[in-house]
């Protein structure tokens, strides 16, 4: 994975990263489009809207005639886009709680902000929380840096620390008789229907600019996310990088925390960039693909939470995400779960069958005839196995086309392909076996178990090297002949077409 | 900003509470001091294991855990909430380990997609069954400990006079922690420094994680509603990152957590006193305070330590010396 982001940087990144250029200026250029069109009205709580059927809910939903779903939704949407951009890199650089710890961080500066001029103005707000949010990030620097404690365990600290000073702030707040205080608790568990036009375009703007940083500094945010010793060899400030991820980061939380809440914002940032990185090894797929979750995920937070009384956006959007994500990890085609163990499986059925065709293989040579068909006793004999066992496996074989039953399905015959395959396996395990006897100086007696398993993988281009290397021998240590090409080919001469013929083992 | 900073009151700051309301708040400060040695000395371990963040991730997601062991018993009994607790957070460790171990997932974002996912799941049930959930999302949060005192009555064993149900449960919570955290030290320590003796020694890591797993949600769900979520994470690191800024044995550091933790405690009660504020979040300021100042002035690596040791010149290393002689 690693390399291949390393690949893309390098000579065609000019032409690509033009490409996403373009794009990323045409979302952005949609969005404010987006943000600028509902007209400014007052925002009514969604949750009110209560007491309808859902299907016509639904339906107001999408005439989108209420200001409060036009704001909610696009806010929502706005910061699915703005947190999977940055999430992606803090999720690629392994810094995912950092995005917690300054969610939390920031408490302190939103009571600060509302101090300034005793009212929520969104502004002195966002600014108090960004210089809270950075001041985190450095404490976390300065103890990882001056002491022996971890990453976690500082960044666990910065964030009850920072959180505890802001429950104390505003407890004060309550207390005091003046100002409006009404919602600065919203920002504790967020309340995506209260937000207002500013907010919108606060948040719009939030989202352009991490667009544009992030489309501008490109490269250097890869490199230094990947690379940081090679960024700092090739001359990138990293440290200036950092805080400049950490300063949009910050932005993203604050701008957040209106709608998700402190507790969710880290899961905005995570769980749909941690999806896209299930999805794909690019760096400019993986951007594009959280982009897509966070939109998807603030989307459908906002639907549903419209539909019924009393469900909050922020969780819904969260397990929007976490569903996004749970598909990922059950049915993604590289790193998927299902995938994968379907992938075992059918490596394990493979393996199981060429180990049958060995021991069909065995029982032929034993008989020092190559001649007949091979009855399932013996194969179940072979293969210290039951006869139905045994059936079953002769079964596996006749539906790949390796053999045919013949006789009431008594007798196996091998095609041709059957032939050849039982010959390349055999072949396989006894050159292995001479391979280690001569070269590895391995005792004949113990080489049998890894020629067992190595026998499934060998490709064509390591065959010819251990025949050239043994000279062509043509018996195994344990004095059995190892099966020639010219035998191989004997099968596979012996019909046109694997199914019609009555298989290898006819004596001609 | 005057009413917003209470002018300094000696006698109501300092004084009132070791006298007149000492009934009050010396239960207060007690509880204080019983959920930050609990969480203190189990936060240790996490600190050890560089797990603090799963401490944090366990402490989010109790609260679905609480909400359906609530919905399905339908009572706020202390051992339904302990077993909802101890279901969520072992369902969370279990959670965390099948993301990291069976996709590329790493550790740390699969702990935050995890304590988020459930913390929603739990917000979202507080808030549809609103009316039949006597549970508050943010008392989850930022539980208030100056309720406790009020809890009549108190638990009395023969005459004796106990406290209040609360503490008395808090104080059984860390006494079981201190007295499992002795029976164990051989256990929890070798598997926390060193994985591969403790599997040659015998002992199941598994078994040792996850009883630490339990261990950690009972303590962090019975230290819930004094001082909330967050503030657990508070009390579970801060003790042990300031103990072991100042010692590396571990006794020591056990020794300077209930030092930590108490001092913490009674100095929070203070704070809140003068500012009028939160006393839980007081006491993590405190708890925070002492954490700077053992930063600072640490004998072994603190920054001024450091910053002498700077400024000393450095002396020619004898063996280039003698090389030149």
């Amino acid at each position: 994975m690693f390399m291949n982001l390393q690949a893309t940087n390098h000579a065609p990144a000019s032409w690509r990263k033009r490409r996403s250029t373009t794009a990323l200026q045409n979302l952005a250029a949609l969005l404010i489009l987006l943000v600028l069109s509902p007209a400014s009205a007052h925002a009514a709580k969604i949750s009110e809207l209560g007491d309808t059927s859902i299907i016509e809910q639904a339906l107001r939903f999408f005439t989108f005639q209420d200001p409060s779903v036009r704001y909610a939704l696009a806010g929502s949407m706005l910061l699915g886009i703005t947190c999977g951009l940055l999430g992606s890199f803090i999720v690629v650089r392994k810094m995912a709680l950092v995005g917690d710890a300054l969610s939390h961080a920031v408490l302190p500066g939103v009571a600060i902000g509302f101090l300034w001029n005793m009212s929520k103005d969104p502004v002195a707000i966002f600014i108090g929380a960004t210089i809270a949010g950075l001041l985190g990030t450095v404490m976390v620097r300065l103890i990882t840096q001056t002491t022996h404690l971890k990453e976690d365990t500082a960044l666990g600290l910065v964030l009850a620390t920072f959180f505890a000073v802001g429950i104390c702030l505003l407890t004060m707040i309550q207390r005091l008789p003046t100002g409006n205080k009404s919602g600065i608790d919203k920002f504790l568990f967020g309340q995506a229907a209260a937000m207002g036009p500013g907010d919108i375009q606060l948040m719009a703007v939030v989202t352009v600019l991490s667009i544009v940083v992030i489309t501008l500094f490109y490269k250097e945010f890869l490199v230094t996310s990947f690379d940081p010793g090679f960024a700092s060899a090739a001359g990138f400030p990293t440290q200036m990088i950092h805080y400049g991820l950490m300063l949009l980061l910050a932005f993203a939380i604050v701008i957040a925390l209106q709608a998700v809440g402190v507790v969710l914002v880290s899961a905005m940032l995570i769980t749909p960039a941690a999806s896209a990185y299930l999805l794909t090894d690019r760096m400019s797929r993986m951007l594009w693909l959280a982009a897509i979750f966070g939109l998807l995920a603030g989307a459908l937070g906002s639907f549903v939470s419209f539909l019924g009384p009393n469900l909050p956006t922020g969780p819904l959007m969260v397990l929007a995400a976490t569903t996004v994500f749970a598909l990922a990890f059950l049915f993604s085609p590289q790193h998927g779960i299902a995938n994968r163990w379907w992938r075992q499986r059918s490596r394990a059925k493979r393996v199981q069958r060429e180990n049958t065709l060995k021991s069909v293989y065995h029982v032929l040579e034993s008989r020092h005839t190559m001649g007949e068909g091979v009855s399932l006793r013996e194969l179940a004999e072979r293969r210290r196995e039951t006869i139905e066992e045994a059936a079953r496996q002769a079964a596996e074989l006749r539906r790949h086309e390796l053999a045919t039953l013949h006789e009431e399905g008594d007798l196996i015959f091998l095609t041709p392909a059957g032939w050849q395959l039982a010959c390349a396996i055999v072949r396989n395990h006894r050159l292995w076996e001479l391979y280690l006897t001569n070269a590895a100086q391995i005792a004949a007696d113990h080489v049998h178990e890894d020629a067992e398993k190595i026998e499934h993988v060998l490709g064509d281009e390591v065959v010819r090297e251990l025949e050239r290397r043994l000279q062509y021998a043509t018996t195994d240590p344990h004095g059995r002949p190892i099966p020639s090409l010219a035998e191989m080919q004997r099968g596979a001469g012996a019909a046109d077409k694997p199914g019609d013929s009555i298989g290898y083992g006819k004596r001609t | 900003m005057n009413t917003f900073i209470p002018p300094f009151d000696f006698q109501k700051v300092l004084v009132s509470p070791w006298t007149t309301d000492l009934a009050s708040y010396g239960w207060i400060a007690l509880m204080g001091f019983f959920v930050a040695t609990a969480c203190g000395l189990v936060g240790n371990y996490l600190i050890l294991r560089r797990m603090a963040l799963v401490g944090d991730a366990i402490s989010h997601s109790v609260l679905p855990g609480l909400v359906v062991a609530y919905l399905l018993a339908g009572t706020r009994h202390s051992t339904v909430m302990f077993v909802g607790a101890l279901a969520a957070g072992l369902l969370t460790t279990v959670l965390i380990e099948l993301i990291h171990k069976k996709s590329r997932v790493k550790q740390d974002a699969a702990i935050g997609i995890t304590f988020s996912s459930l913390f929603a799941i739990g917000v979202i049930l507080i808030s549809h069954f609103a009316s039949k959930v006597d549970l508050d999302q943010e008392c989850v949060l930022y539980g208030e400990i100056g309720n406790i005192s009020l809890d009549v009555p108190y638990v009395q064993l023969g005459s004796l006079v106990l406290g209040p149900p609360t503490l008395v449960r808090m104080a059984v919570v860390t006494l079981v922690v201190v007295l499992l955290i002795t029976i164990f030290y051989k256990e929890l320590l070798v598997s926390s420094f060193d994985p591969a003796l403790a599997f040659s020694l015998g002992i199941n890591a598994t078994l040792v994680h996850y009883s630490l797993m339990s261990m950690l949600s009972v303590v962090v769900v019975s230290a819930f509603e004094s001082v909330g979520a967050i503030l657990v994470i508070a009390m579970l690191i801060l003790p042990g990152a300031t103990a072991s800024l100042i010692s590396h044995r571990l006794p020591v550091i056990f020794v300077l957590t209930v030092l930590h933790a108490a001092l913490s405690a009674v100095l929070g009660v203070h704070l809140a006193l003068w500012l009028e504020c939160s006393i839980a979040g007081a006491m993590v300021v405190m708890a925070a305070v002492l954490f700077v100042l053992a930063w600072i002035f640490s004998p072994t690596q603190g920054l001024l330590r450091r910053w002498l040791r700077m400024r000393q010149p450095v002396e020619p290393p004898a063996v280039a010396a003698r090389q030149k002689s």
